[in-house]
């Protein structure tokens, strides 16, 4: 059994960067790992950084659109970044889809984007309003 | 004229199934595949060799080096002594599978390689042999 991939929160936020080629059972675990931390600090958003990856095959492939599903059902959004060139390619090309998973060139536009849903309800009327006074 | 230099690897763990993308990976640098190539082999690879270990109940990879003039292409060669593929053609189109997999496996890492062949029947084990040259 090897080392678990570290979650790191920031705010509302939990990031992860995968920085080894990551056996199955690795994967595996890490996925329930996220569910895990996602329920107890109510993170919002979710960030996975790929760029350590060499090859995204089936396996990782249906591990991050899991991840994504498993955020979504406890209300968090799963925004994976940093994925290769040729990584991107070659998911294409093996015919695998990430289906509903949010993606982003690197972790700050990833941040970018999951700052509205951070957003308190007051922020988001409050844009609203003003967006009408103009 | 064909030279080549080859490489014996067991697949009987989730740990193999790493190791084995890794010396794939390391032979494709040497042979200078394109970088897209070698992502596009050893993807191909990754999903062979875990169709060995989760469907075959393990088996091995053979890699090889292989040298044409001034052509270089990586080889891969999985087997198993698995319970092999009883209906191929179903086992090769996209979305189709026996366990609890994506059915990507074999359909679409014939599409990652320049070569592809597989030899199986029901009850006989099961192997696939993949190649990737240089352009």
């Amino acid at each position: 059994m090897t080392d678990g991939v570290p979650i790191l929160r920031i705010g509302s936020t939990l990031l992860v960067s995968i920085q080894i080629d990551l056996q199955d059972d690795t994967a595996l675990r890490l996925q329930e790992d996220l569910a895990e931390r996602i329920t107890s600090s109510g993170a919002r958003g979710v960030i996975i950084d790929i760029s350590g990856l060499e090859i995204v095959d089936s396996f990782i492939g249906r591990m991050l659109a899991s991840v994504a599903g498993i955020s979504h059902v406890l209300d968090a959004t799963t925004v994976v970044v940093g994925m290769r060139p040729a990584v991107a390619i070659t998911m294409v090309e093996l015919g695998l889809s990430l289906g509903d998973v949010r993606t982003a060139l690197d972790v700050e536009r990833a941040l970018a984007l999951l700052t509205p849903v951070e957003q308190s309800p007051e922020d988001v009327l409050l844009a609203a309003a003003e967006r009408e006074e103009r | 004229m064909t030279t080549a230099t080859a490489e014996r690897l067991p697949i009987r763990t989730d740990s193999d199934v790493v190791k084995v993308r890794q010396l794939v990976r390391t032979l494709a640098q040497e042979a200078r595949l394109s970088l897209v190539d070698q992502t596009k082999l050893v993807t191909a690879a990754s999903e062979l060799a875990r169709n060995t270990l989760v469907y075959g109940g393990g088996g091995d990879a053979e890699v090889v080096l292989m040298t044409e003039g001034v052509r270089k292409g990586v080889r891969a060669v999985f087997s198993d002594e698995g319970p092999g593929i009883p209906d191929l053609d179903l086992a090769l189109t996209d979305g189709w599978t026996s366990g609890g997999g994506l059915g990507l496996g074999l359909s679409g890492s014939r599409r990652l390689v320049q070569h592809f062949a597989i030899d199986t029947a029901a009850g006989a084990g099961t192997r696939v042999e993949i190649a990737t040259w240089t352009r």
